[in-house]
């Protein structure tokens, strides 16, 4: 296993084109799961490929243990990938599948026959090791690929959007048997996905990427109890993070964002700035963080508000109000009775609300920390 | 609704049945005309109608073919078979770097290939001849094939480069992960996952090459013919009596192996002309 690190990589396709990545810089330790997630057109399989060496970079650098890869042909790099439309080779068997990587390295029969019963065996395909691509189900060409991966032995695992071909009962079976072999194995693995739950499961690290742009790299917890951004903030979490638009004015010397319910105004005391007084901010607070009003005092601010919409999921129960003209969302508990047209009484923590600049999307409340300086704790 | 199923001698069936016996009679009443000719006595000819069984059935025609188209049906196999295979493995080749290995220029380079299938026959034959002339191959057999390979090409690499577009990318690059090369990629991942298309460009070059006729009196000579020619020669023949029966035998040795050729690998032609996404 390996190190990864990845300092200031550029990639453009034309010289008229915009950068599709610009200036990317991450770094694992040897035996760390990296999730690169973001929307489509991220960028994130580009540098997956550019990892990979199926693209060349246009600048920048990418270190393995040290040395730099990036002139590297494919071959030469010693990283395995697993491909979103599994790519197994239709015409082979399933064993001569998991072995062409060992053959091509002209091992001897005798450790690839080997190779294979352990792949096959950690994997519990050793039943479908005579069949063909096309006579398995798409969880077991799923396995096939990952069991083609592992049996190099590589430096560097890739995983392509592995799960986005199965159907939903099967991905999460899969989410969690990725993270099981990745804690017995401990490999070093860079994996990419649109999936917010997958990243936040799976990954030691996470890397959340828009238009090229690494917008934040840090723990799973560090990204979504303290986002960079409001893209970082509404990318990651579900039922989405709310995002309200206030002022932020000054009161009983504090200074405090407003929130109007129709019914109600409260004043929550936030930490911003002198310079944002009277000016529009953008609080962000997330579902959970919005809890039923007790009735003996906590000291949280209060407001009542209408209830416009109840969604019961099962072991949450989604409420929808208004404030600030914004519907709002909040994930109460599923024991909580409340009808449509109800005022509802609900308190918000001011210690976890955040606020972002409206123009920029920019946390107003986080101290600049350069994303690649975060470690986890 | 499946309660109303059509009889197969409702009105309509009779029609499209009745249509379809028509086709057939159309394009198998001639041939079946040249078999009964070529088993017929010249006297059987003079006397019978066209369609009228031999009196006595003599392989006498056949054999006096064969005697005098015999040795161009083997030129013939000899220009064929190298043509063939040369131009399907080059087709192939160009096909996977068409599509697999796309560089700078190289779909502009496609398009101009693809002009290749426009241009008529007469327009290469003085540039050809030329080219052969400056190579030393003129009216060699060598030279035919030559020919054949490169006017087959456009075809070919049409079938192949479109037939590889379907296969998906992440193969090649699964390929390469795992220490592939260029040769090894194709040969070991591509080519065994081409079979309807290899069929389909045997069938299409081997047809167009044994069929062909131009391009045979053109640039070979003499002894070195091919069959079309032979078979030119033999039927134009202006003196004596016109042996019909010995003309019908050896236009069917002519056009024997076209046939045989399509019985054998039909089903791969259909398959590989509508062969859809190739999916692993």
């Amino acid at each position: 296993m390996a190190r990864l690190e990845l300092r200031n990589v550029n990639k453009r396709y034309g010289s008229g084109l915009p950068d599709t990545l610009k200036s990317i810089d991450l770094a694992i330790d040897s035996g760390e799961f990296l999730i690169l997630v973001g929307p489509s057109g991220c960028g994130k399989s580009t540098l997956m490929n550019c990892i990979a060496g199926l693209e060349e970079i246009s600048g920048g650098e990418i270190l393995v243990d040290g040395v730099d890869i990036s002139g590297m042909s494919p071959k030469d790099r010693d990283i395995a990938m697993v491909f979103q439309s599994y790519a197994l080779y239709p015409t082979m068997s399933v064993r001569d599948n998991i072995a062409f990587g060992l053959k091509i390295r002209k091992l001897p029969q005798a450790a690839i026959d080997e190779e294979v019963a352990r792949v096959a065996r950690l994997l519990q395909i050793e039943h479908l090791l005579g069949r063909k691509p096309a006579q398995l189900s798409g969880g077991q060409q799923q396995r096939v690929a990952m069991g083609r991966a592992l049996a190099r032995r590589p430096r560097i695992y890739l995983f392509d959007e592995p799960l986005s071909n199965l159907d939903a009962k099967l991905r999460v079976e899969m989410r969690t048997e990725i993270k099981l072999m990745h804690q017995r194995l401990k490999t070093t693995t860079v994996y990419v996905t649109h999936d917010q739950i997958e990243a936040m499961t799976l990954g030691d690290k996470v890397a959340v990427m828009k238009d090229g742009i690494v917008q934040q790299f840090g723990t799973p917890q560090q990204i979504y109890n303290d986002p960079a951004n409001q893209f970082v903030a509404s990318f990651i979490g579900s039922p989405p993070m709310n995002f309200i638009p206030a002022q932020l004015v000054r009161q009983e010397g504090q200074t405090m964002a407003l929130l109007d319910s129709g019914q109600e105004r409260c004043a929550l005391p936030v930490t911003a700035g002198e310079e944002w007084l009277g000016r529009e901010v953008i609080l962000g607070i997330r579902p959970e963080q919005i809890i039923q009003g007790s009735a003996q005092g906590n000291g949280l601010p209060a407001i009542t508000a209408q209830v416009e919409v109840t969604e019961p999921t099962g072991p949450d129960l989604l409420v929808f109000v208004t404030l600030n003209g914004t519907k709002v969302c909040c994930r109460l508990a599923p024991d909580v009775r409340c009808q449509i047209g109800d005022s509802l009484r609900l308190q918000l923590d001011p210690a976890r609300v955040l606020l972002f600049d409206a123009g920029t999307g920019e946390r107003l409340d986080r101290a600049a920390v350069a994303p690649q300086h975060e470690h986890v704790a | 609704m499946n309660s109303h199923r059509l009889r197969w001698f409702s009105p309509s069936r009779l029609a499209i049945h009745g249509t379809l016996l028509v086709a057939c009679a159309v394009y198998l009443i001639p041939l079946l005309v040249m078999l009964l000719t070529s088993f017929k006595s010249p006297d059987d000819i003079r006397t019978g109608n066209l369609l009228s069984w031999p009196e006595v059935v003599t392989g006498i025609g056949w054999f006096k073919a064969w005697d005098s188209v015999g040795g161009y049906f083997w030129n013939s196999v000899k220009i064929t078979v190298p043509a063939v295979l040369a131009s399907t493995l080059i087709g192939a080749l160009n096909g996977y770097v068409l599509s697999m290995w796309r560089f700078r220029g190289s779909q502009l380079f496609f398009g101009l290939l693809l002009f290749g299938c426009f241009l008529p026959f007469q327009t290469v034959l003085l540039p050809a001849s030329f080219t052969l002339g400056k190579l030393g191959l003129a009216s060699t057999t060598t030279g035919l094939v030559l020919v054949h390979i490169v006017y087959g090409l456009a075809f070919t690499t049409l079938f192949f480069r479109n037939y590889y577009c379907s296969v998906p990318q992440a193969l090649v690059q699964a390929a390469r992960l795992d220490g592939a090369g260029f040769f090894t990629i194709f040969g070991r991942i591509l080519l065994p996952m081409s079979l309807p298309i290899i069929m389909v460009c045997l069938i299409w070059q081997f047809t167009q090459i044994w069929n062909d006729f131009l391009f045979g009196v053109v640039f070979a000579s003499g002894d070195a013919q091919p069959i079309t020619v032979a078979l030119n020669n033999l039927v134009n023949t202006s003196t004596g009596v016109k042996e019909y029966n010995v003309d019908m035998a050896a236009a069917m040795i002519a056009g024997l192996p076209t046939l045989l050729v399509y019985v054998v690998a039909g089903k791969y032609f259909l398959r590989g002309l509508t062969a859809g996404a190739v999916k692993g």
